[in-house]
């Protein structure tokens, strides 16, 4: 029998057997115990300045890992704090584990001080949380959150523990095997759902390739890439997946939705069939649900049965691993083309128009000012497909989107599901700890950076040398876009009048960053070489851009993807065939 | 949208009620009835969740609940291929005049009274609910003073699934 130890030690020790190198927190009163033990661990603990920026950076170093990342809190406001990131790495499928201290378990439900219900809050935005009460059971549940968190359709998991579970003596007993009789994720899909999904495929003379978030956590890159060159098929790529299959692959014809290209949301509206592959038909990739991709059967391989049919009936579902799934459908399509392979040339030479037709592009400013894009396109020229970028949400996440050039699976990590503003200084820190030899970049909004900038304090003084590029438009562009083109130009509440106050580049000196500024075009690389060039330190710089650069194209919320806009009141001609 | 009967083996942990109740709050499924308690298994509970759903959101509701780590099996049951049962409480207000007819109704019902007071009884009936809502339209007309009704719990005939129907006394 082992020693006894106290259940903090069992919980840092759980956390050590986890396999967990580092871990993003702030302590407190209830959860102060367990910093004892961690005081002494192996396990790097990064205090940060925000809690939210603890779950952020959780996120953001699983997204760039692969591994889970973890978040530790007090009770009370540090759990509280960290809803907004549990209930973002839940939408986007991002494997973390949050460990919170709770009152004592006397002290429970007596509206004690620093109190709060997290196991109850959080109950609606993740996987599993769990309330412990008893030190014997730390090391079980600790088991169980990184297995659930990681396993399946990965996501956000809590572990609520009491501080006297904290305090008491137990044996720790790291569980050797893991038994939930009801989690069971199904990892390769049937015999028959295969061959009726190759049957579809060999019969499509006009198919795309619809590949979502679940690619890169499948880690199926490489099978996705033979899929395409056996299918010859188009192949779009979401929000959430940019970066699984290459930009300059011939067969890319960018993101689909709300800002993705003509071409990609046009192949999707005209397909006949859709090989649908860990997305999840989000309503800013549909449009109008009923009016998308109207002639199309559908393929939908998830790993997650709950996705199936929950937005759009499907033909076939392929329930599995992704990967699994490939390997499985690839020798059942060789097999089928072995007799007929379809002729997609016709199909191509219309996916080729619009792309030729409708390329992505912007308007240089009239009055002399810089672009937003123009920045964003060199900084993805300069710092190369090797760099991760990191993105908050807005314009200037829509604009990286589209004008950085994604070669490899987790180089982009955003925010997008749950659409958090504010997502990039601390997910970038986590994506830099995580990938701690390859170039960061935050690529954020002012309205964003002013969120959570405090997080470059914690980077400064862990030796975490991010780089943060911000889109500097002065607002909310965003939803100053949408007033724009929706209100008028009733501009109520999206001018941050950031120009100087607060000055980014003195706020960054003060947090113990490099500040730069840049406000004409001609200084755009020379001030992303000199960022590139520093590497000790946190740099921020602060891209004065033109205010009133819009993203385009843009399909209206709640409107047809067939009524895109490629410019203000400019839809595309189509030719009256492809009508 | 029609009324589905769902047999949900859960975990018995705390929390796990709030689980479900949560998911279909949030998730906007409507709720009919629902009832809970233990099985031959202490470590198992047993819900009966009666939705009302049109026919394609029942399998994200069934999807969705089995999503749940706490939950270990949802099954929807055939009303034809299960037994469903409903309790029901009701105090009837009664006058010496009214008082054997109304007694009458319960033998007619097979249900039987639990506590008589000088101007009411009340009965208990336990069946399925269209026995229930018959028996209500026919004590109606007398005063019902108060009432009270459990959600319907229900099981698969048989020893199997699909297998060996005994005979159904209501």
């Amino acid at each position: 029998m082992s020693a006894q130890v106290t259940g903090a030690q069992a919980l840092v020790d759980s956390l050590e057997a986890a396999g967990v190198e580092v871990m993003f927190g702030i302590p407190g009163g209830a959860i102060l115990p367990a910093y004892d033990p961690i005081f002494d661990s192996s396990i790097r603990h990064i205090l940060v300045r925000h809690e939210q920026g603890a779950g952020h950076a959780a996120t953001g170093y699983a997204q760039a890992s692969g591994r889970v990342g973890v978040c530790i809190a007090t009770s009370g406001p540090g759990a509280t704090n960290l809803v907004t990131p549990l209930a973002d790495a839940q939408m986007d499928s991002v494997p973390i584990v949050a460990i919170t201290g709770q009152v004592a378990s006397a002290a429970i439900g007596t509206d004690a001080f620093q109190e709060a219900d997290i196991r109850g809050i959080t109950m609606p935005v993740t996987k599993h949380n769990f309330l412990i009460t008893d030190p014997r059971e730390i090391a079980r549940a600790i088991a169980e959150a990184f297995h659930i968190a990681g396993t399946g359709r990965p996501g956000a998991v809590l572990v609520d523990i009491a501080k006297d579970a904290l305090t008491k003596m137990t044996d720790f007993d790291w569980p050797a095997s893991i038994s939930l009789p009801g989690y069971n994720p199904i990892m390769d899909p049937t015999v028959e759902s295969i061959r009726d999904a190759a049957s579809l495929i060999a019969e499509s003379k006009s198919p795309v390739l619809y590949i979502g978030g679940g690619m890169i956590k499948s880690n199926a890159s490489a099978e996705l890439m033979k899929l395409a060159e056996l299918t010859g098929a188009p192949v779009v790529t979401t929000l959430m997946a940019l970066g699984s299959f290459p930009d300059s692959h011939p067969q890319h014809l960018g993101m689909p939705g709300m800002h993705g290209t003509v071409a990609a949301v046009t192949a999707l509206q005209k397909a006949d069939l859709l090989i649908t592959l860990g997305a999840r038909f989000d309503d800013r990739v549909t449009g109008k649900l009923s009016s998308f991709a109207p002639n199309a059967k559908v393929i939908h391989a998830d790993i997650d049965p709950a996705e199936i049919g929950k937005n759009r009936i499907v033909d076939v579902a392929l329930i599995g691993d992704l990967k699994a799934t490939i390997n499985a459908l690839l020798p059942e399509l060789k097999k089928k083309f072995e007799s007929s392979k379809p002729d997609l040339t016709e199909w191509w030479s219309l996916c080729n128009g619009w792309r030729t037709k409708y390329p992505l592009g912007f308007d240089e400013p009239t009055d002399g000012s810089l672009s937003p894009q123009y920045v964003i396109q060199r900084l993805g020229q300069i710092a190369g497909p090797d760099a991760i970028y990191v993105a908050g949400v807005g314009q200037h996440q829509m604009w990286s989107s589209q004008f950085v050039n994604y070669e490899k699976p987790r180089t982009w990590i955003n925010s997008g599901g749950l659409g958090t503003m504010g997502f990039a200084v601390p997910a970038a820190m986590g994506a830099k700890v995580g990938a701690p030899d390859t170039v960061v970049w935050a690529i954020d909004g002012d309205g964003c950076f002013q969120m959570t900038n405090q997080e470059l304090v914690t980077c400064a003084l862990n030796n975490i040398p991010i780089k943060v590029a911000i889109i500097n438009n002065e607002s909310l562009g965003m939803v100053r876009q949408w007033q724009t083109l929706f209100y008028n130009e009733r501009y109520s509440n999206t001018d941050l009048h950031s120009k100087r106050i607060p000055d980014f580049a003195k706020l960054a000196e003060a947090m113990g960053c490099v500040g730069l500024r840049c406000e004409s075009k001609e200084d755009v690389d020379r001030v992303i070489n000199e960022a590139m060039a520093i590497n000790d330190r946190p740099v921020v710089v602060d891209f004065s851009v033109h205010r009133d650069a819009m993203v385009w194209p843009m399909v209206a919320a709640g409107t047809s993807n067939d009524d895109i806009v490629i410019a203000k009141s400019m839809a595309p001609i189509w030719d009256s065939q492809e009508l | 949208m029609s009324t589905h009967t769902l047999s949900v083996l859960v975990e018995n942990s705390p929390g796990v009620l709030a689980r479900i109740a949560s998911l279909f709050a949030r998730r906007g499924y409507n709720i009919d009835s629902l009832a809970v308690g233990p099985t031959e298994d202490p470590n198992v509970s047993r819900m009966t969740i009666v939705v009302n759903v049109e026919g394609h959101a029942l399998s994200q509701v069934i999807q969705q609940t089995d999503k749940l780590i706490n939950v270990l099996s949802i099954i929807e049951l055939d009303p034809i291929a299960s037994v469903q049962r409903e309790l029901l409480l009701v105090k009837v207000r009664t006058t010496p005049e009214t008082r054997s007819q109304v007694l009458e109704t319960v033998q007619l019902f097979r249900a039987k009274v639990v506590d008589v007071a000088q101007d009411a009884v009340t009965i208990e009936a336990t069946g399925n609910s269209e026995k229930i809502q018959a028996l209500l339209r026919v004590l109606e007309p007398y005063g019902i003073k108060e009432l009270v009704q459990s959600g319907l719990v229900a099981m698969e005939r048989g020893l199997k699934p699909g297998k060996s129907h005994t005979p159904d006394h209501d």
